[in-house]
């Protein structure tokens, strides 16, 4: 891999996050009594999107903004703007991922999305988060936070809806955190606009829609997991290489399972969540590929993982796929809403390099002349791979991401040498099961602590 | 503040980051005693279970600022153990928040003045009563049984295979509350 590429300027790149800056602030003071600073907030993501298609719409939905008169189809266009911006953005970043792994896109394409019903309760998150952008981060109070409670309710019991009842569950959390928001000395100013943004789009009918699949059969050879979560909500994404049994190019895929929690559900206990429901999940940890048969593939590289149509494989070393059959896999296009850096995780393999330790929670990679920051602090704590281990590493599997203004490595497993064996440690390791020590002790934590729940739902809900 | 938060060394970044760390996850603990414990509504609240009826809870919340107290069975019964300050359900709920959220996240959020990151639960309940706290309005206690249970429905909500793409934007943390 070119690491040295990821750490050289890309044009263009600092005037468009600066025109996102300029938007995300307005979002601080709101718009209920916009000032000049908003208005000029405004001016700037209506002058950085003055030649796309999206030009007259977002004028006119920032002229009614800036005189604080902008209505929820007037933030969903500047919503749009912030995203064509950020969309852009990944589009370079991922161009310059492209030259540095030599990695070719597969080439395949999206059928169209079918709108969806649920329009009421769409209707309902849309209004609340018209309201957020009027009260903005500075006028937050608990009762602007809690009037998410129902609509979050309403979009978990429709399962067409998770993306965005898990999106506002998780949002809402931070905003009650950070309440009442006149005391708070520095906003997450991009995260939250991010989150805002998104949402309000996702609740334009069918925005979330799953993309059309096809039925794929071949060998899975798994790279490792990366495991996502928020107080109520945990996601497992298996990143992996499929080998089409028709003998066409070997493709980059992931599979996901997901689960609303209990925020005491944590740890060894998200595995226990996720476990029964993929099979892949045990695959990573006991080192083994999947032969699939007929499982729905969409052109965006997920898997959409149904436990009939795979069966476990052979043994499958998980730094061999990466040595052999990774260079050769080509990378999914991604979902045109899906644009934007912070969904940038694109699976590479790293060796030779000198590992650096600043202190126990900062590792450097230094790659050809390039060097990588290694994001140890996203490795799930249910698990035996630790930010020591990679720091002693010799080669590592990871995903490339984008924050901030730099790319980043996050391990997903490492070789390290044992005896001057070497041996491979998954972050993921655990996710089926364990045996070692640690593991069985966080399951047994993990085990008890969903056993009173259930017996306390068993006992209270159904009344 | 002291020095054992998500935040220090990204601050730089805080305001430009998509993924910074808002929240760290909850702590593990054992949830026999106390099932359910939140910060929300400008209370620490939750639900303790009974010592003696197995089919019986109580609902406890101390108020942010003012520490006005509440405390009653989940069919409103007041809290026989009330009296002029806390009862040991709210004694255990404190504890266990505390457990939770880490001592700071419970002093800050109701706005407590403990002595640096050295504190203990039982320093947060000497200074809260100190304050003479008085007993709040117990209208609050159908609404923190109705979020614990709507908190016990997430068990009930089938897990998917679909892909969530938002998660990207929750990574997980190797640090603690």
């Amino acid at each position: 891999m070119r690491t040295d590429l990821l750490t050289e300027d890309l044009s263009g790149l600092a005037e468009a996050l600066a025109a996102v800056d300029a938007f995300d602030r307005v979002l601080v003071d709101g718009l209920l009594r916009p000032g000049a600073a908003q208005a000029e907030g405004l001016a700037v993501l209506t002058r950085a999107v003055s030649g796309s298609p999206l030009a007259a719409r977002v004028a006119q939905a920032a002229e009614k903004a800036a005189a604080g008169g902008g209505g929820e189809d007037d933030f969903v266009a500047l919503a749009a703007a912030r995203a064509a911006l950020l969309g852009a953005v990944h589009d370079a970043l991922m161009e310059r991922v492209g030259e540095a792994t030599g990695r070719e896109p597969s080439g395949v394409d999206f059928p169209a999305q079918e709108p969806e019903g649920a329009a009421n309760v769409l209707a309902a998150a849309r209004s609340w988060l018209a309201d957020l952008a009027r009260t903005g981060w500075r006028g937050l109070d608990h009762e602007a936070v809690s009037a998410s409670a129902p609509v979050v309710t309403a979009l978990l019991a429709d399962p067409a809806l998770r993306r965005l009842a898990a999106l506002l569950d998780g949002f809402a959390a931070e905003l009650a955190a950070s309440c009442p928001g006149a005391t708070v000395e520095q906003f997450p100013v991009r995260r939250w606009a991010d989150l805002w943004a998104r949402a309000l789009l996702l609740t334009v009918p069918g925005a979330g829609a799953v993309a059309g699949a096809e039925p794929v059969t071949g060998r899975l050879l798994p790279l490792g997991v990366d495991l996502q979560e928020h107080a109520t909500a945990v996601q497992a994404q298996v990143h992996a290489v499929f080998e089409p049994a028709d003998g066409s190019p070997s493709r980059l895929v992931r599979a996901s399972v997901s689960a609303a929690k209990p925020d005491t559900v944590v740890g060894a206990g998200l595995w226990q969540l996720l476990r029964p429901h993929m099979s892949l999940l045990a695959a990573v940890g006991e080192g083994r590929a999947m032969e699939l048969t007929g499982m729905p593939l969409t052109a965006e590289g997920d898997l959409l993982w149904d436990d009939v149509h795979a069966k476990s494989g052979e043994p499958a070393d998980a730094l061999t796929t990466a040595r052999v059959a990774l260079p050769a896999a080509t990378g999914p296009l991604t979902a045109p809403l899906d644009r934007h850096p912070a969904r940038l995780a694109v699976p590479v393999f790293l060796e030779g390099y000198a590992a650096e330790t600043e202190d126990a929670d900062t590792v450097t990679f230094d790659v050809a002349g390039g060097r990588l920051a290694v994001d140890v602090d996203r490795i799930p704590a249910a698990g035996p791979l630790t930010p020591k281990a990679v720091a002693a590493s010799r080669a590592c599997i990871g995903l490339l991401r984008w924050d901030a203004g730099e790319f980043r490595l996050q391990p997903l497993a490492v070789e390290t040498l044992v005896r001057k064996k070497p041996v491979g440690v998954q972050a993921g390791a655990w996710a089926g099961g364990s045996t070692d020590k640690a593991g069985v002790k966080a399951e047994k934590a993990a085990t008890d602590a969903a056993t009173v729940l259930r017996e306390r739902a068993g006992r209270l809900l159904r009344k | 503040m002291t020095s054992e938060t998500v935040q220090p060394e990204r601050l730089p970044d805080r305001e430009r980051s998509s993924t910074v760390r808002v929240l760290a996850p909850a702590r593990p603990r054992k949830l026999a005693k106390v099932p359910f414990v939140e910060l929300a509504d400008g209370r620490l609240q939750g639900v303790v279970s009974s010592g003696s009826d197995i089919q019986r809870v109580y609902v406890s919340s101390v108020a942010a600022k003012d520490f006005a107290y509440t405390c009653s069975t989940n069919n409103n019964r007041p809290c026989g153990g009330l009296r002029s300050s806390y009862c040991n359900h709210i004694r255990a709920l404190i504890n266990e928040a505390v457990v939770q959220y880490g001592v700071e996240r419970v002093a800050r959020y109701l706005r407590v003045e403990v002595a640096g990151s050295e504190a203990v639960a039982a320093d947060l309940v000497t200074t809260m009563t100190a304050n003479r706290p008085s007993l709040g309005e117990s209208s609050a206690a159908a609404s923190v049984f109705s979020r614990f249970l709507r908190h016990l429905a997430y068990l009930e909500l089938a897990p998917a295979t679909v892909p969530l793409p938002e998660m990207h934007w929750f990574p997980p943390t190797r640090a603690v509350a």
